[in-house]
């Protein structure tokens, strides 16, 4: 622990130095420090992020779309489970779905689709499809948010083949920075979930001679419902 | 200084350009390269219109952040500490690796997977793990093609770019063994599906997960990663440790400001306009998580940054790693990352290394340079590579860096250019001359000692009268 204290006082003070320091900023350093980290302004904002909500639902489409992902719009909770059901039908996979206790997805009508069964928690190496909910998006570029803990837990949006992400479409903002702001409402100031995974469409490598291939490691299929 | 186990010397550079430059197939595939990520990152700058306006933000941003760096990384501290992470100090290369080779070993790891992450690179890591008996897989598709082949990256964001795929498919013939043998491996297709598999068996038995960060941010305690397969997300949730090695420079103040320099990384690196998946990683699972790890570690690592604060090319520490330099420089386009023997190659290689191993063994990387300009015109944090790269220049002229032959021309040169009559003098004497032995034609189709000039072009001979003569014989007539 003595070493750890020397390592951390080390680097600090190399810092200190490098920058010169006299000791004589140090209030208004902190003040300008404290400033930024409490009010934490706003950059630029693309103008294709202030659009109306209409304009919004139809850039996540296109966006979500152009990178890869299925994306199926549904008027009613009914309509949202049978392009669930579907999709799965589609793809010859079987009416299994991994997923967590999401009270949005708890209370989509499971009862109208006795055949498809759920199994909840973390998602299993056999799982072959997942489905989550993301509580919000960033239409700027088909971006999805998803936030860890038993509502919607991290591994079902990485280890299935086919991840299905239901979002409502009041919570599609335009701006990451909206977005975030979503996100300090439901969990609180500076500070954020262990994980909040961006997702913008399957996973993907052009590792290999430059040529575009799904499925590298995560999921091979991203299929986005879009609720209202 | 820092210390880095790297092979970076002027030998080695000299012998990796001829190489680069008689490998076919490497001169193909550095120009796909060039013509892919050059194309795309322009689309992506001409679809976002506020693009050189965040530009100018995020320099703003990371300035400010390198000029409160102390401050920052101690409210970053705080922050991760209070969501149940900890923090971890490394002054040095040798400080960090020991520092993780030591979680591993509290962890009881066997097996650590690792996210792409050039700072674990930088400092040797896997090298250091391995040593001590702990089995690393690298997850990142390129860098496990190079695990298995022991090879090294030739770019920052592509790393088997010099790479075919019957190459690979060699590799994985030969590496993934317990695979039936004469399995179709003939598409890119089936080669990914196979590391696919064989990769999936090690994120899943990991006891360790280990990531680099794009970004840390002080408002949260977060660690930043992008990537477009997933490795990074399934390196970071699945084991039950997860430790961040990343350098301090990494730092930003808040989550708007990471936005700001979001826009940019992809569109500038790849022309994509958000990678596929951008993660936010604030301490172990909480209570109540059904998944993910119940450790989280950033190590951060200074290895010199702290120096290049102080000095000079303090500028430097607002890279962000994003490629784009190398993509459009003529020299790195030419001979690839292999040729620079160090872990960061192209212009911002060029300025980096010598910061970490001395500009006396790491000359060639700023001298390989025609400042031709473009990398800085594509830098989306405005790094001055260039400017730097010629301050490099001048500390290793000072130094004595550059051969004798070269010194001794220069001052010969020097003495004469400081001396008009002198030059006057001796440039009428030696042009007429010039003109008269390259008899008359115009050029010199090869001279004795240009021979690695005029080996694949002439060298244009003077006409046979200085700019003065022909000035001062000048007809005065109207023509101004």
């Amino acid at each position: 622990m003595k070493a750890s204290g020397q390592a951390r006082a080390t680097v600090l003070s190399r810092i200190r130095a490098a920058l010169r320091l006299t000791g004589k900023q140090d209030g208004a350093r902190e003040a300008a420090v404290e400033d930024r980290l409490n009010r934490h302004p706003r950059g630029t904002i693309p103008a294709r992020a202030l659009a109306g909500q209409e304009a919004l639902l139809e850039l996540l489409q296109t966006m979500l779309a152009s990178q890869g992902a299925e994306v199926t719009l549904a008027a009613t909770p009914e309509d949202a489970l049978r392009a669930i059901a579907g999709g799965l039908r589609a793809h010859d996979i079987p009416p299994i779905l991994r997923v967590g206790t999401d009270p949005v997805l708890e209370a989509l009508p499971w009862e109208t689709r006795p055949s498809l069964e759920r199994r909840f928690g973390p998602a299993e190496p056999e799982d072959r499809a997942a489905l989550s909910r993301a509580q919000m998006a960033a239409a700027e570029t088909g971006t999805l948010f998803l936030v860890s803990g038993a509502d919607n837990p991290t591994t079902l949006n990485f280890l299935p083949e086919t991840h299905i992400v239901l979002i409502c479409a009041g919570d599609v903002a335009g701006s990451y920075e909206e977005a975030f702001d979503r996100l300090r409402a439901i969990y609180g100031e500076s500070t954020l979930p262990r994980t909040v995974n961006l997702i913008s469409g399957p996973s993907r490598t052009a590792d290999i001679e430059q040529t575009i291939v799904r499925g590298a490691h995560g999921p091979k299929r991203l299929h986005v419902v879009i609720l209202g | 200084m820092s210390d880095l186990p790297q092979d970076v010397s002027s030998e080695g550079f000299k012998q990796g350009v001829a190489r680069a430059l008689a490998d076919a197939e490497l001169q193909r595939a550095l120009l796909n390269v060039k013509r892919g990520f050059i194309v795309k990152r322009a689309a992506a700058r001409a679809k976002l219109p506020e693009f050189d306006q965040l530009r100018d933000e995020a320099r703003a941003i990371k300035d400010h952040t390198l000029a409160h760096l102390d401050l920052y990384l101690e409210a970053y501290e705080r922050k991760v500490i209070e969501s149940g992470g900890q923090v971890h100090f490394a002054p040095s290369a040798a400080d960090a690796r020991d520092i993780v080779l030591g979680l591993c070993q509290d962890a009881g790891a066997r097996l650590v997977t690792k996210g792409k992450s050039m700072v674990s690179e930088e400092i040797g890591l896997d090298a250091h793990l391995e040593a001590a008996g702990i089995e690393v897989a690298e997850t990142d598709l390129g860098d496990h093609i190079l695990q298995i082949r022991g090879d090294r990256p030739s770019h920052i964001i592509a790393p088997v770019i010099h790479l075919n795929k019957e190459e690979i498919a060699e590799d994985f013939a030969r590496a993934h063994g317990e695979l039936p043998r004469g399995r179709p491996l003939d598409t890119v297709q089936a080669l990914v599906t196979e590391a696919r598999a064989v990769l999936r068996q090690k994120f899943l038995k990991a006891d360790v997960g280990i990531t680099g960060a794009n970004l840390l941010i002080a408002e949260t305690g977060s660690s930043v990663i992008v990537t477009n397969e997933g490795n990074g997300d399934l390196t970071e949730t699945l084991p039950r440790m997860h430790i961040v090695v990343a350098s301090i420079e990494k730092m930003v103040p808040t989550l708007e400001d990471a936005c700001t320099i979001l826009r940019l990384l992809a569109r500038s690196g790849t022309g994509q306009e958000i990678t596929t998946y951008t993660t936010f990683a604030t301490g172990p699972a909480r209570d109540g998580d059904p998944d993910g790890p119940r450790q989280y570690h950033v190590v951060l690592l200074d290895n010199g940054r702290s120096e290049l604060l102080g000095g000079d090319f303090r500028d430097m520490l607002r890279c962000i790693r994003c490629g784009a330099c190398l993509n459009h420089c003529p020299v790195y386009g030419t001979i690839g990352g292999h040729a620079y023997g160090s872990v960061y190659p192209g212009p911002m290689g060029a300025v980096l290394t010598p910061a970490l191993v001395g500009i006396g063994r790491a000359r060639d990387l700023p001298n390989a340079s025609s400042f031709c300009g473009r990398c800085e015109e594509v830098c989306p944090m405005a790094i001055p590579l260039p400017a730097l790269m010629r301050k490099w220049r001048e500390r290793d002229f000072a130094q004595g860096g550059p051969p004798l032959g070269q010194r001794l021309a220069l001052k010969l040169w020097a003495f004469a250019a400081k001396r008009p009559r002198l030059y006057h003098a001796l440039t009428g004497a030696l042009v007429p001359l010039a003109a008269r032995l390259a008899g008359g034609k115009g050029r010199f189709r090869s001279l004795p000692f240009a021979h690695a000039w005029t080996e694949t072009r002439d060298l244009p001979a003077p006409e046979g009268k200085t700019f003065h003569a022909l000035y001062r014989h000048k007809p005065r007539s109207g023509t101004p």
